[in-house]
C-alpha cells in the first residue's frame, strides 16, 4: 500500500478583504498599514451602545462575486451572530452570515495542466474582520490592533471537488484573478487579504465515501496552502496506513516549521450560537438592482484567456501570462487598439523586456509612464525596421520613465536604422573588400566567418545599419 | 416659590415669559435633590456643576433673543444605560464602574440641541434586568410614595426622581416594562415608543429587538414634548424607521380621543389585584363618560408572551454582554492566570446574580441542540402575538390593561424570588414583543396610597392617540401630580 492508493479530498474557505473605502459597518477608512489603532472608532471597537449600519458596497462586491462564480444571489437574506471570545474581537462576535448566505450554488471552471476541471462553490457569505493580537517583547502580554476590525470580506466556501495540492493552487490562483478582475479586492497575499481554511481528508482510490476531515486554520499564501495540504495528506494516510483512524480536529499550519499541530479536537470545538443580528435590517436585493450588476461584470479570465488564443493566436503560454495579469492585459489591449503592431509582438515586449524592469524594479505598471501610444509606436518602429530590437531597448527605458514621444525619442538619441540598400551596399562592398581573408574562410566552408563580416559592417555603420539586409548583402556577394 | 414640583409644560411658558431663569429652576431642582435624594437614592452620578453651566448658557441666549424650543433650561435625568459623553455611564454594575463614554447617545445629542439640562445620571437594575432597582451594584432606589417599596424597574431611578422632583423630566429605557412598570410604581407618566421610532445608538444594549428609549413626566404633554424631540431616524440605527413625525404636543387633543373604541383584553385582567382592578374600572368608566365607547376582546397567547420573552430577551442579552470581557473598558479582575482565567474571574467578580443568570439562560436557549426548542419556538410566539395585535386592532383602536398586576412591593420582597419578580412584568412585555407603543398613565391610589397605573397600548406608531386618550383622562379626571411629603 502507498501514497498512490489514496486520493486527497480538499475543499478550501477563502477570505478576501474587499476593496471598499469604508469599513463595513462604520465610516472608518478601510486601509492597511497605518499606525496601529488609528483607523477605529466606538463602532468598530465594539464600544457600549454603538451600533453597525452596513456598508451598501460589500453587498455589491459580493454580488458580482456571486454572479463571476455563477452563483445563486439570495435576494433576501440576513445577517447572524457568531459569537466566541478573543481579545481581536471587541463584540464578542462577528456579524456574519449564518443559515442564508448572499450567494450560493455557484461553481468555478479551473485549468489543470491543459484539463479544465469544475470546482463547487458552495456559498459566498460577508462578514466583519478581527483586529490583530500584537505581541511585544518589551511589554508582558499582548496588545490589540482595531485597525482590522471591520474590514470587510466575502468567504467564499469551496466543495470538497479539489484533489490535489496543485487544484487548490489552480483554484486559488483562478479566485485570485477574478477578484482582480472585479476590482472588489488588492488580493495582497503579504498584507493577509486573502486567507485560507483548508479542509483535508483522504481516502481510497475508488471509494464512494469521504474520510474523515481536519481543517487548518489561516493557511497565509496560496504555496504554504499547498505544503499544508501535502502535509496533511501525508500525515493522514501515515495514520491510516498504521491502522490508525482520523479524528475530526481543526489544527493550526505552521509555515515556518512546515508541520501543523492540533488546535481543537471535535469535542472542544466551538459553539457559536448563530442567531440573527438584531441590529441589522434584512437584505432585500431588487431584481433590477442583481441583474445590472451582472451586467456590469468585465470579461472574466477563462473567457479571455480562450479570446486571446483563438483571436490573437497567442500561444498558451503567453495568454496565461497575461490573463494573470489585469495591468499587462489592459496595456496588451490598449496597445493592440492603435492598430499597429502584431499582438505576439506586443505579448513578447510586455512578458519579455517590459516584465523584466518591473520585477527588477519590484514595481507595477501603474507605478510607470509607461502609455499603450508608446508602445504600439516603439513595436511598430521595430516592425517596420526604422529601429533594431536593441535601439528599441534603449527606446522602452525611456518611456518607461516618462511620457516621451517615440519618434522624437529615435531622433534625439540618434537611433534610426539605416535601410538604404544602396548606401548599404557601398558598405558592404568597402567591408569585404578589406576583409579578404574571411571572404576566403567563408568560401572554404568556415561558415562563422559570416556573423564576423556582418559584425564589421555594422560597425562601419555605427550600429545603424539594417541587419536583415546587410545579410542579404552579404549573401548576395559571397554567393557571386 | 418651589419650581421643582411644577410640569415642564409650565416650567417652559415661564421660562420662556422670563418669569424664572434656567439658573433659577437648576438650583431649585438641586436643592430639592440635596433634601431627598438621601431618602430616594434615584440618583448614581449627579452633574451639577455642568448643569449650572448648561442652564447659564440657556439664559444667555434666551437674553440674547436667540430662539430656543420649549425644552430648553429644563432639568432632565437620564437612566444611566445611555452614554453621556464625558459623564460616567456605569449600567449600574460593577463591570462600568468607570466607563466614560467618549460619545454621545443619539438622544443625548438631540438633547442637547434642545438645550436641555442634564441633572445626572438615574439608578437601575444592572444593565437594566430586573423590576425593582435592588439589582444596582451602588445603591436601592426607594419609591418616594413609600421609602419601604420598590420604585419599580429597571428605569427605577427614573420614575422616582421624576416623582419625588429631583428633576422635571427623565430618560428610561424599555425592554420588558422597564419604562411603564416604574411608572406606574411611582405613579408617573411613562412611554415606550414604538420600536424604531428612538434612535437607540448609544444605549448600551440589554435586548436589541425590543429594547427602546422613552420619557418619565408628571402629564400628558410633558412626556408628548420630550417624546417630539427624541424620536426620529438616525443613520446610526438601522432599525430606526424613516417616517415624519409631527410636534406630539402642538397635535395634542383630547377632543378627538372621545371617538375612540377601547378594547379590553380579558387576559390582562387574570390574577390582577382586585384593587388595581377596582380603579382601572374607575378609569374605564371615567372615560366613557367622556364618550369614549369599550369593548371587551381577546389576544389569547398572552399566557406565553412572558416565556417568549425571557427567552429572547435572554438570548440577545448573553451575545449584547459578552463585550464585557475586561479586555478594553470596564472592570477586569486584578489578578489571573492567563486569557481564560482573565475572562471568567472578571465576568463573574463583575456582572451581578440577575445579569449572570440572563446570560446563562440566554447562552443556553442558543446553544446547538436547543435553538429550535427555545429560541425559534420563542420567535414564533412573537409571531403569534403580533398577528393577535394586528387582529385587535380590527376591532379597537387602543387596548387598555392594567400597567402592573399589583402596586408597589416592599424592598427585598421579590428580589429572592426571580419568576414572582418576572411576574411583574406579565402586563407590560407583549407590548416589546410585538413593538407597539404604550403608555403608563396614572389612575389613582389603593388603600396603602401606592399609585396604580394603567396601560394603553397602540398600533405602532400611533403615539399621537395615545397621547390623546391619555390627556383626556387627565382633564375628565381632573388629575394632577401629587408631589409626595419628602
Amino acid at each position: 500500500m502507498n501514497r498512490n492508493d489514496y486520493e486527497i479530498v480538499v475543499g478550501l474557505e477563502v477570505h478576501a478583504e474587499l476593496s471598499t473605502e469604508s469599513k463595513i459597518f462604520c465610516s472608518c477608512k478601510n486601509k492597511f498599514g497605518l499606525e496601529v489603532n488609528s483607523q477605529c472608532c466606538p463602532i468598530c471597537s465594539g464600544m457600549p451602545g454603538t451600533l453597525p449600519t452596513l456598508n451598501e458596497k460589500v453587498v455589491e462586491y459580493a454580488v458580482k462575486m456571486g454572479h463571476a462564480l455563477h452563483c445563486s444571489i439570495n435576494r433576501i437574506c440576513k445577517q447572524d451572530r457568531k459569537n466566541y471570545f478573543y481579545p481581536d474581537l471587541p463584540k464578542a462576535y462577528q456579524i456574519s452570515q449564518f443559515d442564508i448566505p448572499l450567494c450560493e450554488n455557484g461553481f468555478l471552471d479551473i485549468m489543470v495542466g491543459e484539463e479544465q476541471k469544475r470546482i463547487g462553490v458552495t456559498r459566498i457569505h460577508i462578514e466583519e474582520d478581527a483586529g490583530k493580537l500584537i505581541h511585544d517583547d518589551s511589554f508582558d502580554g499582548s496588545l490589540v490592533d482595531f485597525n482590522r476590525c471591520g474590514v470587510p470580506l466575502i468567504e467564499i466556501v469551496s466543495e470538497p471537488d479539489i484533489r490535489s495540492a496543485e487544484e487548490a493552487k489552480a483554484y486559488l490562483d483562478t479566485i485570485r484573478q477574478i477578484l482582480q478582475y472585479l476590482d472588489i479586492s488588492d488580493c495582497k497575499m503579504q498584507e493577509g487579504s486573502i486567507r485560507c481554511d483548508v479542509n483535508v481528508s483522504v481516502r481510497k482510490k475508488g471509494s464512494a465515501e469521504f474520510g474523515t476531515r481536519c481543517e487548518m486554520k489561516n493557511v497565509n499564501s496560496f504555496s504554504a496552502t499547498m505544503r499544508a495540504i501535502e502535509y496533511e495528506a501525508n500525515r493522514q494516510i501515515e495514520v491510516l496506513e498504521a491502522g490508525g483512524t482520523i479524528d475530526q480536529e481543526t489544527r493550526r499550519w505552521d509555515d515556518g516549521k512546515g508541520q501543523n499541530f492540533v488546535l481543537r479536537s471535535k469535542e472542544d470545538a466551538h459553539d457559536y450560537r448563530y442567531f440573527p443580528e438584531p441590529d441589522l435590517l434584512t437584505i432585500v436585493l431588487d431584481e433590477d438592482y442583481v441583474e445590472g450588476l451582472k451586467n456590469e461584470l468585465p470579461e472574466l479570465p477563462n473567457v479571455k484567456l480562450a479570446r486571446y488564443m483563438k483571436e490573437f493566436r497567442l500561444p498558451r503560454a503567453d495568454a496565461d501570462l497575461l490573463v494573470d495579469s489585469v495591468e499587462k492585459c489592459k496595456l496588451f489591449e490598449e496597445t493592440l487598439a492603435f492598430g499597429k503592431c502584431q499582438p505576439k509582438n506586443i505579448a513578447n515586449w510586455i512578458l519579455g523586456d517590459i516584465s523584466k524592469i518591473l520585477n527588477d524594479g519590484n514595481k507595477q505598471l501603474s507605478d510607470t509612464a509607461l502609455t499603450p501610444k508608446n508602445l504600439a509606436e516603439l513595436i511598430e518602429s521595430i516592425e517596420k525596421g526604422t529601429i533594431s530590437n536593441t535601439a528599441g531597448k534603449t527606446v522602452l527605458d525611456v518611456i518607461i520613465a516618462e511620457d516621451k514621444n517615440v519618434a522624437g525619442i529615435i531622433s534625439e538619441k540618434g537611433l534610426a536604422q539605416i535601410s538604404d540598400t544602396a548606401a548599404l551596399e557601398e558598405i558592404v562592398k568597402e567591408v569585404l573588400a578589406a576583409n579578404q581573408k574571411s571572404v576566403d574562410d567563408y568560401k572554404g566552408g568556415k561558415t562563422n566567418a559570416f556573423g564576423f563580416l556582418v559584425g564589421q559592417c555594422m560597425k562601419a555603420t555605427k550600429g545603424k545599419g539594417n541587419p536583415g539586409i546587410i545579410k542579404d548583402l552579404i549573401t548576395k556577394y559571397l554567393n557571386q | 416659590m418651589p419650581l421643582f414640583d411644577k410640569t415642564a409644560t409650565e416650567l417652559s411658558s415661564m421660562l420662556a415669559g422670563k418669569e424664572i431663569s434656567s439658573v433659577e429652576l437648576t438650583k431649585d431642582v438641586f436643592a430639592r435633590i440635596k433634601q431627598v435624594e438621601g431618602q430616594t437614592e434615584s440618583y448614581l452620578t449627579l452633574t451639577e456643576e455642568k448643569a449650572l453651566e448648561k442652564a447659564a448658557e440657556v439664559d444667555a441666549k434666551r437674553a440674547a433673543g436667540k430662539p430656543l424650543s420649549k425644552l430648553a433650561g429644563i432639568p432632565v435625568g437620564i437612566k444611566d444605560n445611555i452614554c453621556t459623553k464625558d459623564v460616567r455611564t456605569s449600567c449600574a454594575s460593577r463591570m462600568l464602574e468607570n466607563f466614560v463614554p467618549p460619545y454621545d447617545a443619539t438622544v443625548m445629542k438631540k438633547l442637547g440641541a434642545e438645550d436641555i439640562v442634564v441633572t445626572g445620571k438615574t439608578n437601575m437594575d444592572e444593565f437594566a434586568m430586573g423590576s425593582s432597582t435592588e439589582t444596582s451594584y451602588f445603591k436601592k432606589t426607594k419609591n418616594p410614595h413609600d421609602l419601604e417599596r420598590v420604585p419599580g424597574g429597571s428605569s427605577g431611578g427614573s420614575a422616582s426622581a421624576v416623582a419625588a422632583g429631583e428633576c422635571i423630566l427623565s430618560l428610561g429605557s424599555d425592554t420588558g416594562g422597564s419604562i411603564r412598570q416604574p411608572a406606574s410604581l411611582c405613579g408617573v407618566f411613562g412611554l415606550k415608543p414604538t420600536y424604531g421610532s428612538v434612535s437607540r445608538f448609544g444605549l448600551v444594549a440589554f435586548a436589541s429587538s425590543l429594547d427602546q428609549i422613552g420619557p418619565f413626566g408628571r402629564c400628558t404633554k410633558d412626556i408628548a414634548m420630550l417624546y417630539s424631540a427624541i424620536c426620529g431616524q438616525d443613520h446610526y440605527d438601522a432599525t430606526s424607521a424613516y417616517r415624519k413625525y409631527p410636534s406630539f404636543l402642538a397635535a395634542l387633543s383630547a377632543e378627538n380621543a372621545k371617538s375612540l373604541t377601547v378594547g379590553l383584553p380579558k387576559e390582562y385582567f387574570d390574577g390582577v389585584d382586585a384593587e388595581v382592578k377596582g380603579k382601572i374600572e374607575e378609569a374605564v368608566r371615567c372615560l366613557e363618560g367622556a364618550g369614549v365607547t369599550f369593548k371587551e376582546i381577546s389576544l389569547p397567547s398572552t399566557s406565553y408572551a412572558l416565556n417568549a420573552y425571557y427567552i429572547i430577551a435572554s438570548a440577545e442579552a448573553s451575545s449584547n454582554l459578552a463585550r464585557f470581557d475586561g479586555v478594553k473598558y470596564g472592570y477586569r479582575t486584578p489578578e489571573y492566570d492567563g486569557l481564560i482565567d482573565m475572562y471568567e474571574k472578571t465576568r463573574s467578580e463583575g456582572f451581578g446574580d440577575e445579569v449572570k443568570r440572563r446570560i446563562m439562560l440566554g447562552t443556553f436557549v442558543l446553544s446547538s441542540g436547543y435553538y429550535d426548542a427555545y429560541y425559534k419556538k420563542a420567535k414564533m410566539v412573537q409571531k403569534q402575538i403580533m398577528t393577535e395585535f394586528d387582529a385587535a386592532y380590527q376591532e379597537c383602536d387602543v387596548i387598555l390593561t392594567p400597567t402592573t398586576p399589583a402596586t408597589a412591593f416592599k424592598i427585598g420582597e421579590n428580589i429572592g424570588d426571580p419568576l414572582k419578580m418576572y411576574l411583574s412584568d406579565v402586563c407590560t412585555v407583549t407590548v416589546n414583543i410585538a413593538g407597539l407603543p404604550a403608555v403608563s398613565v396614572p389612575c389613582g391610589k389603593d388603600s396603602k396610597g401606592l399609585p396604580v397605573g394603567m396601560q394603553l397600548i397602540g398600533p405602532k406608531f400611533s403615539e399621537q392617540t395615545l397621547f390623546n386618550l391619555s390627556e383626556l383622562y387627565e382633564l375628565q379626571s381632573g388629575f394632577s401630580y401629587q408631589m409626595p411629603l419628602l
